[in-house]
């Protein structure tokens, strides 16, 4: 499957019917339940503390049930209406916002005391409108300096997200140090292709009691080989050379080959071999 | 469903917008009540983060006039859920919020605010 960021920005891709499909898919929702609950655990909030916590682009109120359900008071906002009309619809608690997060935050400072998000910052890496404020630089910023300010000191805030590649992190993790964050990035289950997960551990002042970078989780890969069924078919297409043919076997080699076979198994009037073997013919006229 | 604990955390963020941003004015605002868990904790702990004087007066225009003009230098228990009524039992469901200096309109629909802004406002 193709990305669905590379498809339309978020408040298209994710429309009515999307909408729905999303809320509704099992696989998702687990998917997503997972991801909230670790990104709770390396929030490391205090225990049994009421907190105030900030969901960045809470979608359809996936996360924000689990929040509920932990018994946080939260604040979500995301970009597609059709999401949060979902969202409405589910009944969750938290306040919901119609937000672009890469035109930044209005909150006050030290209004949090932490923030998720999950599987939303990718959407953030592509530009648009060729307009200077849409350029994915700019909003990265915008977004990372608002939160900054909006979180409480110490606090944390963990984003989870798709990268297509190393630049994407490392654009991201750049301009949240810019943005005054400390932190870094935590990988889960870094050799299993599906099981990986990447989260952008940020913390404001010195996040809480813990200051280390948190280990990411590692064990559980994925069982048997982690090629696909007919890789080995596909393997020897490949090995055919470019052109797809097989390799001429006519030729002098094999030549030489099947003869001193012959020879070995003594069969009779096996011609010599000498420069002329397998030599071409001139074109004659 | 904004509730007057986000309200009272909400400045404008439009370009150029940073002084005399807060609070928002409330517009026709269409208010209902709806029952939440008292948790005295939280809202003890919410205190320190709260600006009074626009908490009050956005309850006032909002027509609730049970806290007083002051921050109580005692916090009992009678307060709390007082306080616990105001922050998070009283949704905006319709109505706008004004910036009161670039004068920004902030729609509330469903009780969903739109907080987007047009191009040239996007610092």
């Amino acid at each position: 499957m193709s990305r669905p960021e590379l498809v339309a920005p978020p408040e298209i891709y994710y429309g009515d019917s999307e909408a729905r499909k999303y809320t509704n898919n099992t696989r998702v929702q687990n998917i997503q339940a997972d991801m909230t609950y670790r990104a709770l655990e390396l929030l490391n909030l205090p225990p049994d503390e009421p907190a105030f916590l900030l969901d960045i682009g809470c979608g359809s109120g996936l996360s924000g049930e689990i929040l509920d359900e932990q018994g946080y008071t939260w604040v979500g906002c995301d970009i597609a209406p059709s999401m949060l009309e979902v969202a409405l619809e589910r009944e969750v608690e938290g306040d919901l916002f119609l937000q672009d997060i890469g035109q930044g935050f209005g909150f006050r400072p030290g209004s949090f005391d932490g923030a998720i998000s999950i599987s939303v910052l990718q959407w953030l890496l592509n530009a648009e409108t060729s307009h200077p404020t849409s350029s994915p630089p700019h909003r990265l910023t915008r977004f990372f300096t608002t939160l900054h300010s909006a979180l409480r000191n110490p606090s944390r805030a963990i984003l989870q997200f798709y990268p297509t590649s190393d630049d994407q992190i490392q654009l991201i993790t750049s301009i949240a140090q810019k943005a005054g964050f400390g932190g870094g990035i935590v990988v889960d289950y870094p050799n299993s292709k599906k099981a990986r997960k990447v989260f952008l551990c940020l913390f404001v002042g010195s996040g809480g009691n813990n200051q280390q970078v948190p280990k990411g989780l590692e064990g559980e890969e994925e069982e048997g080989d982690a090629q696909a069924r007919f890789e080995k078919r596909r393997e020897k297409l490949k090995t055919r050379g470019k052109s797809g043919r097989r390799k001429n076997v006519k030729d002098r080699d094999w030549i030489l080959k099947k003869k001193e076979l012959y020879r070995k198994r003594g069969k009779e009037s096996v011609p010599r071999d000498s420069k002329y073997t397998g030599r071409k013919r001139k074109a004659v006229f | 469903m904004v509730r007057l604990i986000t309200h009272n955390l909400l400045a404008c963020h439009a370009k150029g917008c940073t002084t005399n941003n807060f609070p928002l004015r409330l517009q026709d605002a269409a208010v209902e009540l709806r029952d939440a868990e008292f948790n005295a904790e939280f809202v003890r702990g919410f205190l320190p983060r709260l600006e009074w004087k626009a908490l009050v007066g956005a309850a006032r225009e909002l027509g609730d006039k049970s806290l007083p003009e002051e921050m109580p230098e005692m916090v009992d228990e009678e307060f709390l859920q007082k306080l616990h009524h105001v922050l998070l039992e009283i949704h905006i469901d319709e109505g706008a919020m004004v910036c009161p200096n670039c004068g920004h309109v902030y729609p509330i629909a469903n009780g969903i605010p739109n907080m987007l802004l047009a191009e040239h406002e996007i610092a």
